[in-house]
């Protein structure tokens, strides 16, 4: 119990630092924003009044007469109810509409990619580490020149092979602009064929990490004593490899996999900025061009809301695989 | 990300142990300490140390060979040829010139962040883990905080708010430091805390030895290879993100590394094009790069889990082993094991 | 399978062979860039239901010995020469060496099984005790239902003194002994006729070991399985072994019994050995400054 009220503290701390976080960074960095957010706003045929100037100079900081510790309870609260400001680039959505459109998408693409580079990772690793000296040992490397390929130029490659060239796989977007948004199976096979070849770019960029990790410790695991025991006892090789060797050596893979979620939200900006998929980075990148500083404040709190949000899942989670930790605690 | 410490990865400080036992069992005198520390010469090591050399060099002396590489031509955009190795882009400029330069920037920026993060996750990693208390708990969640909150977003957030003119390389490599740390510190504290409970630190410190000359003299030392291998991680982390960063339109503006070489060849449509040239070689640079890192790495990996190492000597002496046992035995006859164990 | 078929089998109740165990001319070389030769042409006879002690000091062959009798030995120790034959109670002889990998599978546990030094690592430690027990049961003893296996688990742990509560507990929850005594029941689930010990108790203190070692006793007499005690503690083998034999430097240097040892040592390193221990009585320090036992309790 005690294990979990930890994990639970050490969140919400993380929550607080992020949120601070976003306080913070507007108000420390060089230039007014509010400023130049205003002008760009008006720019797009906005209209500004001082109630609008005052819901940005609460998110973003200015010449304003409140102390900053007011203003900071004023953002905390705002952030609490919802209110994130409205964005310039998709003026007049609030920028909670524009996040809660686009949020599923980059969660499909990226959760199912990680997803199955993890199972397929891990797996092969278990089994090169397992057995060593067959031909599978020729993936370590290839998986490790892989990982140290710049994502995005190994993808655009791909894209150049497979969607220009060869013309498989579209290229760009999340689906066919044609259909119609929605829960037909039209759209989902859309849906599906458009988001095949980001999600294999991210597959094969990822998978080399897990490989190697999970064989390393495999390799390390099948040294240790119980095994040993477990062959004396005459168990099946298959048995000895799930429950006795596997079950071991992908503690820290899990670990890892906690870490990796990390990247399923953010690591999803390039892809989606090569792909032109309509997930929740590309929006960020849009923001960052535009000046949109309210959209972009408030993607980065989504988004460290999802990844602490996975990470605590993952740590109670890990409470119940390995008995020890709850005791250390 | 997580404060998880699985119990099951292997510690430096069981390296040593690990060795003797192996060594024991087979009746072998161990190596000394230093032959230990460093890695075996194999094939692996010699081609990513090989790569990293040749890398290294172009970086460095290549720009003082090559044409000048911000010259303008009006031959558009063209294909290898005598005149340029590499081709020109679309405003005429020579690649294989640019390529110079970039790969000099980028490991420029790459070794800056290198060094950065290493000595902020140092610090907080092993003084922290030494120290131990309250100051440990604290630098630990420090440090645990900053791991889960997402880097790259708040790279690109920090990058979004600083003005396009003043984001410099230093401006750059600070932001890329400060959220790229985190990940070393926790592996530093955990091998730290793996030797400080051995019993030649405890000695030291009982026996009335400073802190610092504990750390220097008896800590430091047996965590060299773990500092090797996460400082030869920060940099290939350093230089794909600085390129990932670059690419999105938000690298360094005043310097030229290979990432932002790659944004202007996907913005003047090299690919599309056909223009491979362009495109191709400044990804190779960093991929080879990337590659003769990690080869390293796994020689380092070998010393700090000296079980990967036996795993790999396993191979090596079995196969030894088939090839005697198909040749005639009147070569080979085994010694037996006179060496003195015995009391006497 | 090489079965040579025993005429006793095929009777009523076929008396089982008074030898348990033969094992004839072994030697293991572990193939390096200078080959060792751990073991050397070790020949020995474990009658059924005794107790022999394999005692020497560390590195002299014996945990090599006791892995390759059951063909646990990784590489690079290979068996060079020699065999080793286990006569079962009912089904004849059976040659270790040559048994097919699924035979050895099925013959480890049910009828040779190992208690390893320091169970400390030995325990899976992500699984329940009671997880290791059976599966045990679900790999031998396919038939058995969830029920009974539950119950055999639970009864062989109170065998040996632990209580059945700790069926749900994981190795890290349990004492050093506690743990030895979970893998001496492991041992004895399948109720097998030979059981290899090596170095059980040499991580406990003494009074736990003291407790141990009497349990294995006992349990030998209830069931008759016969032991190969491994450890380099001599004084402890004097006292529960049936038949002692030295280990040097992979070979046998002496074999008899436990009485002929102590009171009439033959070969110099056994002498060596016995006197090497200090003893509780006698004059403070004549142990150190001589190097023999000079008490004078040599009964």
């Amino acid at each position: 119990m005690n294990y979990f009220l930890r994990k639970l503290g050490f969140y919400a701390i993380a929550l607080w630092a992020a949120l601070t976080l976003n306080f913070m960074i507007p108000r420390l960095l060089p230039g007014n924003p509010v400023d130049i957010l205003l002008a760009k706003l008006q720019q797009r045929g906005g209209i500004v009044t001082a109630e609008t100037r005052r819901a940005y100079e609460l998110l973003l900081g200015g010449n304003s007469d409140l102390p900053l510790l007011a203003q900071y309870w004023d953002y905390i609260v705002n952030v609490f109810r919802g209110d994130l400001g409205i964005s310039v680039t998709y003026f007049p959505a609030p920028v909670s509409e524009v996040i809660s459109a686009s949020l599923p998408w980059t969660i499909m693409l990226v959760g199912i990619a990680t997803v199955l580079s993890t199972i397929l990772g891990v797996g092969l690793g278990a089994i090169v580490g397992w057995k060593p000296g067959t031909w599978l040992d020729s993936l370590v490397p290839a998986t490790t020149l892989l990982a140290a390929v710049p994502y995005f130029w190994l993808a655009l490659i791909l894209v150049y092979v497979f969607a220009t060239t060869w013309r498989l796989f579209p290229g760009q977007g999340g689906y066919d602009v044609v259909l119609d948004p929605g829960w037909s199976l039209e759209f989902i096979g859309s849906a599906l064929t458009y988001g095949f070849l980001p999600a294999l770019t991210i597959v094969i960029a990822s998978i080399g990490g897990w490989l190697l990790g999970m064989r390393n410790m495999m390799v390390s695991t099948l040294s240790e004593d119980y095994i040993l025991t477990a062959e004396a006892k005459g168990l099946r090789n298959g048995k000895i490899l799930r429950s006795y060797a596997a079950r071991n050596a992908m503690l820290p893979s899990i670990a890892g996999f906690a870490i990796s979620l990390g990247f399923v939200v953010s690591g999803s900006i390039v892809t989606e900025q090569v792909f032109s998929y309509p997930g929740i980075g590309s929006k960020l990148l849009t923001a960052v061009t535009n000046n949109d500083y309210a959209l972009m404040q408030g993607i980065f709190l989504y988004i460290t809301l999802a990844v602490l949000g996975a990470n605590l899942v993952v740590d109670i989670l890990y409470g119940f695989i390995d008995p020890r930790t709850r005791a250390r605690s | 990300m997580t404060n998880l410490t699985p119990t099951t990865e292997p510690s430096i400080g069981d390296a040593p142990d690990q060795l003797a036992a192996v060594a024991d069992a087979l009746g072998e005198k161990p190596r000394s300490a230093l032959r230990a520390m460093l890695p075996t010469l194999t094939p692996w090591l010699v081609t990513g140390l090989s790569l990293i050399g040749a890398i290294a060099l172009f970086g460095i002396i290549g720009p003082f060979f090559v044409q000048d590489p911000t010259v303008i031509r009006n031959i558009g955009l063209s294909a290898p040829s005598a005149d340029h190795i590499l081709g020109t882009t679309q405003t005429g400029q020579d690649v294989f010139a640019q390529l110079a330069y970039a790969t000099r920037g980028s490991l420029e920026i790459g070794l800056l962040v290198g060094v950065l993060a290493t000595i902020l996750s140092a610090f907080f990693g092993i003084l922290g883990a030494y120290i131990g208390g309250f100051t440990d708990e604290a630098f630990s969640l420090f440090s645990n905080v900053f791991l889960v909150i997402p880097g790259l977003p708040l790279v690109i957030v920090i990058s979004g708010f600083v003005p396009p003119q003043q984001r410099g390389l230093w401006t750059i490599a600070v932001v890329l430091a400060i959220t790229g740390w985190a990940a070393s510190s926790r592996v530093l504290r955990a091998q730290t805390m793996s030797i400080r409970n051995r019993d030649y630190v405890s000695a030291a410190r009982v026996s009335g030895e400073r802190s610092f000359r504990v750390i220097a003299v008896e800590i430091l030392p047996n965590l060299l290879p773990v500092l090797a291998s996460q400082f030869v991680f920060a940099v290939i982390a350093a230089i794909l993100a600085e390129a990932g960063l670059a690419f999105l339109g938000l690298g360094a503006s005043n310097s030229s590394t290979l990432g932002t070489m790659l944004f202007y060849a996907q913005n003047g449509f090299a690919l599309p094009l056909g223009a491979w040239w362009w495109f191709i070689p400044p990804g190779l640079i960093i991929a080879l790069f990337g590659t003769g890192l990690s080869l390293v790495n796994f020689s380092i990996d070998e010393i700090i889990n000296p079980r990967l190492k036996n795993a790999r000597l396993y191979r090596k002496r079995r196969k030894v082993a088939m090839r005697q046992r198909s040749t005639p035995r009147s070569k080979i006859t085994p010694r037996s094991n006179t060496k003195s164990r015995s009391a006497s | 399978m090489t079965l040579t078929a025993n005429p006793a089998a095929a009777g009523a109740t076929p008396t089982p062979p008074p030898v348990v165990l033969t094992v004839e001319n072994l030697t293991v070389v572990y193939e390096v860039d200078h080959p060792v030769t751990a073991v050397k042409n070790v020949s020995l006879e474990l009658a059924r239901g005794e107790i022999l002690g394999l005692a020497g000091e560390s590195g002299c062959g014996k945990t090599t010995l006791a892995y390759a009798i059951n063909r646990l030995h990784k590489p690079p120790a290979r068996i060079v020469s020699g065999e080793v034959t286990f006569h079962d109670k009912a089904d004849g002889d059976l040659n270790l060496l040559t048994l097919g990998q699924e035979q050895l599978r099925l013959f480890r546990w049910d009828k040779l099984s190992m208690v390893f030094q320091g169970a400390m690592n030995a325990l899976n430690p992500v699984i329940t005790v009671r997880a290791q027990l059976e599966d045990v049961l679900t790999t031998h003893r396919p038939d058995m239902k969830k029920a009974e296996r539950r119950e055999l688990a639970a009864s062989v742990l109170q065998l040996v003194g632990v209580d059945r509560s700790r069926l749900t507990s994981y190795a890290h929850e349990l004492s050093g002994g506690m743990r030895q005594r979970v893998m001496i029941a492991m041992a004895l689930l399948l109720e097998p006729q030979v059981m290899i010990m090596d170095e059980p108790t040499t991580a406990l203190d003494v009074v736990v070991q003291r407790e141990i070692l009497r349990e294995i006793v006992r349990l030998r007499d209830e069931l008759n399985f016969a032991v190969i005690f491994i450890t380099h503690d001599l004084p402890l083998l004097l006292e529960i072994s049936d038949r002692i034999a030295i280990m040097l430097a992979g070979e046998i240097v002496e074999l008899d019994t436990a009485t002929n040892i102590y009171r009439n040592p033959q070969h110099p390193y056994t002498k060596k050995l016995l006197g090497s221990f200090p003893s509780l009585t006698g004059e403070r320090g004549s142990f150190i400054r001589s190097g023999v036992n000079n008490s004078s309790d040599l009964s």
